[in-house]
């Protein structure tokens, strides 16, 4: 790390260090920031922007990325501030991180943060005729201001960037997304095939995209505003209810986030617990996404398949957890009260069936020529594009960028399990596909060895024992983990209040599925309307795990 | 040999009857008027069970049980449909032309019933045996796509218009090779009239008949009947995930409900036109030498052995329909321009040396 | 007079009071028993063929894929010929939370709907606002935008919750009047066409 902290200092000798937390913390001026960034990608190989979180320190406003060194899993993390709360301006990183492009729009739309040199400063989640930026701590949140409209919002077309010109001069600049002769269709918000309410618009040249605009937002429900207001244990609550698909691995990452920084040790068996649960859920994750994608393509028997087998994990939950969905099961210290006693007999029934039923949704689909003609080729994504786009989980990974957290920065007990990081090379649909359905015969391989090790565990801990009112150090802290859809992050400020039902000051999760979003004009370019809903299908993201 | 029942005694009959206690004109008109009755009657019907028909065969494919509950097995969920659709209001747009937004509808049910009207059902039930039937079939099957089109256009939306054309490139591309494999079938029985070639396949239907040719014929006709008839893996013009409805995205009601059904009379039309020309119409089932066996064949009604083979053909688009996914556009237009017509005007000239040569049973 | 559905009796339903006092309104204005009878053969078909139109923005769309799945496979009720197009559909199925954002789609999706139309609000965020109630850009029901005929509370509702609903509204159907007064409640929307010439 002090290597590391040398290379920096002589790229930036502004730069301040503080290497005391669990990553290397630089703050750098805004105006050496843009510099800074590109030599960290070029010269020390930080290509991989793992998380921009924007944060309202009351005083200052301003950003912290996290960035990662795609070879050597090394983790920085960089803060940049702006005291000016009127008008706050940064320099953007999105021509560096092409991530950055909605992620920053993203803070612009929360914090009121302009990137300067961003080429399309709109809101991303609200709308445009929205008052103020409500994750600031001032922001006011009367009806007065922002009543429930029901008309459309006008102007959709019209767009900004704030352009600095040699001599330092910063001027807005207004755009147009579309010209006015071009054939744009709207794909959405409520749409079949857009699995929930995303919006494209897409530009057409008969059958053929030409652009496509990405409207986020019909379900942005202020989750990380709302966490702001709630203890620590409430806030769990949410992450289910994002990527509702991976109801169990996001709860288990801030469960994570939350004992690091209590420093709280979780008993072995509560681990196992909660790392099988990871495991099915992945499984009747990446079934759903098999059905999705089959139906997408018009082979509606396929995903009626697949919804047969996920209805055996949906079984294991019901028992164990009370619920079908929204588990609410992981809690911080363990998990909420013991499994079923017939859990393992269970999983490895579930896991007997789904492995059987993989032979026959490749045999009714994946060999399937017209399967084949439709996704082979189709909306390539090559290695240096994914990692560009910080495109994780089974997406990055068929593209050949080596992203499994399980492996890269292994959390819970996964270093214990034998199972193969799935990576391919090729980057298109199929790829994508296949990765999927190869990840399922690695879940499978994961439960069979957890439930092993579940059954040589003794005792019947499923709970550590942690404190009434939990209450954490000042400080920030970023966990990780392998959700069904790539690298879940979350990002936890404490600001260390010492009363009583101490509330998160900053809680940001960095989702897959908004890095997903951020590809789909890259690959749709130039493809057919019938691959915008392949690709789309394939990259397989959930809505209100984008939008939070 | 022994012949089933000939339908053409009643309708003679009928027409004898008729002709003794009114004038001739008379006579004719209330004929008219009879067929006209019956035929919407059936038509209605077929439609109905083959909206339950698929109903079941879908839920069957995919695990599932399929309408249960209204009335005995479901049988009356497609009446409640049916009641359900008519009292539907019928929405007209802003801004669109609304004459053409209402006829379209017509025209595609128009389509379907004049198609349908010239199918032979059984022996000597049918209601006028052109000489040119294959002809008028397949003309009369293409005024569908104008109705089409005209939905697509008039509904002034983005969505139905691409719905339109991607319709319109695949039914009048697929036409031809539907005209082709039908066109080799003529040229193996000599004759265009549809009971004509029926009648040929008294020994035999010309899916064992005609040897290659005729079933490279059927293939061809199976694929291009699908795409003809907008259903899947084939069902772009209404591609549900693509296009949400397709053309018929601003219909609703019961002008939606011609388009349903439609379809599922489409569905019948091209199974039936496979039966007659592939698989011997209303002709039973003989196996050469097995006398006992064609005896029993020759018990059952040939207006069952028509719908027999008619259900079974609809049974396997169903299959087709239920595990294909769809192509695209361009590979659908591909696999017409650059396979399937091709190899039907190379497969017309092989059925032509067949044909001269006598080599065919 | 009572509503009858195939092989539930009165008394499994909860909440009866509602459909019972319909039933006691329909009896009390009394009507022409051909009036009647085809009031009633409508109201058969119109609750007996109830086209969703799956308006699904979270994870009830789940839990509403698991309903025309295998297992709980809504075809048998004749509910499976979901429309993507709103004119198309009988009810709404409006699952998930709705946002300022959304409102003005859902509300415009309602209207493009053909009548007779019904709305079917899942889980407790298109009830209430759900867990996001505190939320700055969440609707705090969807009957603040578009009249509700039946709630299924549950985050997510169960299949069978989803079930018990769906007969709820065929419960509510089948004492409509559909000839001689309207004894549905529905704002009466104003509808100003956006291309006014």
């Amino acid at each position: 790390m002090a290597d590391l902290q040398q290379q920096i200092a002589a790229l930036c000798p502004q730069a301040e260090f503080d290497s005391t937390g669990e990553f290397l913390l630089v703050t750098v001026p805004d105006a050496q920031w843009h510099a800074l960034a590109r030599a960290l990608k070029e010269q020390l190989g930080f290509d991989y922007l793992t998380a921009l979180v924007g944060v309202d320190w009351k005083e200052t406003l301003g950003v912290v990325y996290y960035i990662t060194n795609s070879d050597t899993q090394e983790m920085i993390h960089v803060k940049v501030t702006t005291d000016n709360r009127e008008q706050p301006m940064l320099h953007s990183v999105s021509d560096i991180w092409a991530v950055a492009n909605y992620q920053e729009r993203e803070v612009y739309d929360f914090y009121g943060i302009i990137f300067i040199n961003h080429p399309d400063m709109r809101r991303f989640f609200l709308r445009n005729d929205w008052v103020g930026y409500p994750l600031r701590k001032d922001y006011d949140a009367s009806e007065k201001l922002n009543p429930l409209r029901l008309e459309d919002e006008q102007n959709e077309d019209d767009t900004c960037s704030w352009v600095e010109d040699e001599k330092g001069n910063v001027a807005r600049v207004a755009g147009k997304v579309f010209d006015d002769d071009e054939y744009v269709i709207n794909v959405g918000p409520q749409h079949p095939s857009t699995h929930g309410v995303m919006r494209y618009r897409a530009s057409l040249d008969g059958e053929i995209v030409k652009k496509v605009d990405v409207v986020s937002g019909y379900i942005h429900r202020g989750i990380e505003k709302m966490c702001e207001s709630l203890t620590y244990p409430q806030t769990l609550l949410y992450t289910e209810r994002m990527d509702y698909m991976a109801a169990h691995i996001n709860r288990h990452a801030l469960c994570l986030c939350i004992e690091k920084a209590m420093g709280l040790e979780v008993p072995r068996r509560a681990e196992l617990i909660r790392l099988i649960m990871d495991e099915l859920m992945r499984l009747s994750s990446h079934l759903l996404s098999y059905g999705c994608l089959t139906m997408d393509q018009g082979a509606t028997t396929a995903f009626f398949y697949g919804f047969r087998d996920r209805e055996l994990i949906y079984d294991i939950f019901d028992r164990t957890c009370g619920a079908r969905m929204s588990m609410s099961y992981a809690t911080i210290g363990g998990v909420v009260a013991d499994v079923h006693p017939d859990f393992i007999k269970d999983v490895r029934h579930a896991c007997d069936v789904i492995e059987k039923n993989l032979k026959e949704y490749h045999k009714l689909f994946t060999g399937n020529v017209i399967a084949v003609n439709r996704m082979k080729g189709v909306g390539v994504l090559d290695r240096a594009d994914a990692l560009n786009y910080a495109i994780t989980g089974p997406s990055g990974r068929a593209s050949g960028v080596h992203c499994d957290v399980r492996k890269t920065h292994p959390y819970s007990l996964y270093n214990e399990f034998d199972f193969d990081e799935v990576i391919r090379t090729e980057g298109d649909s199929m790829a994508r596909y296949k990765v999927r359905m190869d990840e399922m015969v690695q879940s499978i391989k994961i439960l069979r060895q957890a439930c092993d090790k579940f059954e040589a565990e003794e005792g019947n801990e499923y709970i550590a024992k942690v404190p009434k009112m939990i209450k954490l150090p000042a400080g920030h802290w970023y966990q990780q983990v392998e959700a069904s859809r790539g690298a879940f992050g979350v990002y936890l400020e404490s600001d260390g209040d010492p009363k009583p039902f101490q509330k998160p000051y900053r809680l940001h999760f960095q989702t897959p599925c908004f890095n997903l979003v951020g590809i789909v004009d890259l690959t749709c370019k130039d493809n057919m309307i019938a691959d915008l809903i392949t690709i789309t299908a394939s990259i397989d993201y959930v809505i209100p795990d984008i939008d939070r | 040999m022994k012949e089933t029942f000939d339908f053409s005694i009643v309708t003679t009959w009928l027409h004898q009857l008729l002709s003794g206690c009114m004038p001739a004109w008379l006579a004719t008109t209330t004929e008219c008027v009879i067929i006209a009755v019956v035929l919407l009657a059936a038509y209605s019907l077929i439609a109905m069970a083959y909206i339950m028909y698929e109903r079941w065969v879908c839920a069957w494919i995919q695990c599932r049980l399929g309408p249960r509950r209204v009335g005995p097995w479901g049988l009356l969920q497609v009446f409640a449909d049916v009641i359900k659709i008519l009292q539907k209001e019928l929405i007209t747009l802003w801004k669109s032309d609304k004459f053409l937004h209402n006829l379209a509808p017509y025209l595609v049910l128009v389509a379907s019933m004049l198609t349908f009207a010239c199918l032979p059902w059984g022996r000597g039930l049918q209601i006028i045996d052109f000489n040119i039937g294959a002809f008028f079939i397949i003309a009369v099957s293409s005024i569908g796509v104008l109705g089409i089109l005209l939905a697509g256009w008039s509904s002034n939306s983005k969505y139905t218009l691409i719905g339109a054309m991607r319709s319109g490139a695949q039914m009048i591309s697929y036409e031809l090779s539907v005209g082709l494999s039908v066109l080799t079938v003529v040229c193996l029985a000599g004759t265009m009239s549809i009971t004509g070639i029926v009648e040929t396949q008294a020994d035999g239907w010309f899916l064992f008949k005609g040897h290659l040719p005729a079933i490279i014929a059927f293939i061809i006709y199976v694929v291009a009947a699908n795409a003809e008839n907008n259903r899947g893996p084939f069902d772009l013009p209404e591609a549900e995930h693509e296009l949400t409805a397709g053309y018929h995205t601003e219909y609703s009601g019961i002008h939606f409900g011609f388009f349903y059904l439609a379809e599922y009379l489409n569905l019948f039309i091209v199974s039936g036109i496979a039966a007659l020309l592939f698989l011997g119409g209303w002709q039973p089932l003989h196996v050469p030498g097995w006398e006992g066996f064609n005896e029993m064949m020759n018990c059952i009604p040939s207006l069952i052995w028509f719908l027999g083979k008619a259900f079974f053909m609809t049974f396997i688009f169903m299959w087709i329909r239920w595990s294909f996914p769809r192509v695209r556009i361009d590979q659908m237009l591909a696999l017409e321009w650059r396979y399937l017509m091709p190899i039907g005007l190379v497969n017309l000239v092989l059925m032509a040396i067949v044909v001269t040569q006598g080599w065919h049973f | 007079m009572e509503v009858k559905i195939k092989s539930m009796k009165h008394d499994d339903f909860k909440n009866n009071e509602y459909i019972d006092g319909l039933v006691e309104q329909i009896r009390a204005s009394g009507t022409n028993i051909v009036v009647g009878k085809l009031n009633d053969l409508l109201n058969w078909g119109i609750s007996n063929s109830l086209w969703p139109f799956c308006f699904g923005t979270s994870c009830c769309a789940i839990e509403f894929m698991c309903l025309g799945a295998a297992r709980y496979d809504m075809a048998r009720f004749g509910f499976e010929v979901a429309r993507n197009s709103p004119r198309q559909a009988d009810y709404i199925m409006c699952q998930g939370t709705i946002t300022y954002r959304m409102a003005p789609a859902l509300k415009r999706l309602y209207e493009q709907m053909a009548e007779p139309k019904y709305v079917i609000a899942c889980g407790s965020c298109t009830v209430s606002g759900g867990p996001f109630k505190n939320s700055y850009c969440v609707v705090k029901g969807i009957d603040e935008i578009i009249p509700v005929d039946v709630y299924i509370p549950g985050c997510p509702p169960r299949p069978e919750a989803f079930f018990y609903g769906l007969i709820q509204l065929q419960r509510k159907i089948k004492v409509q009047k559909y000839f001689g007064g309207v004894n549905r409640k529905e704002k009466k929307m104003e509808y100003v066409p956006d291309g006014k010439e």
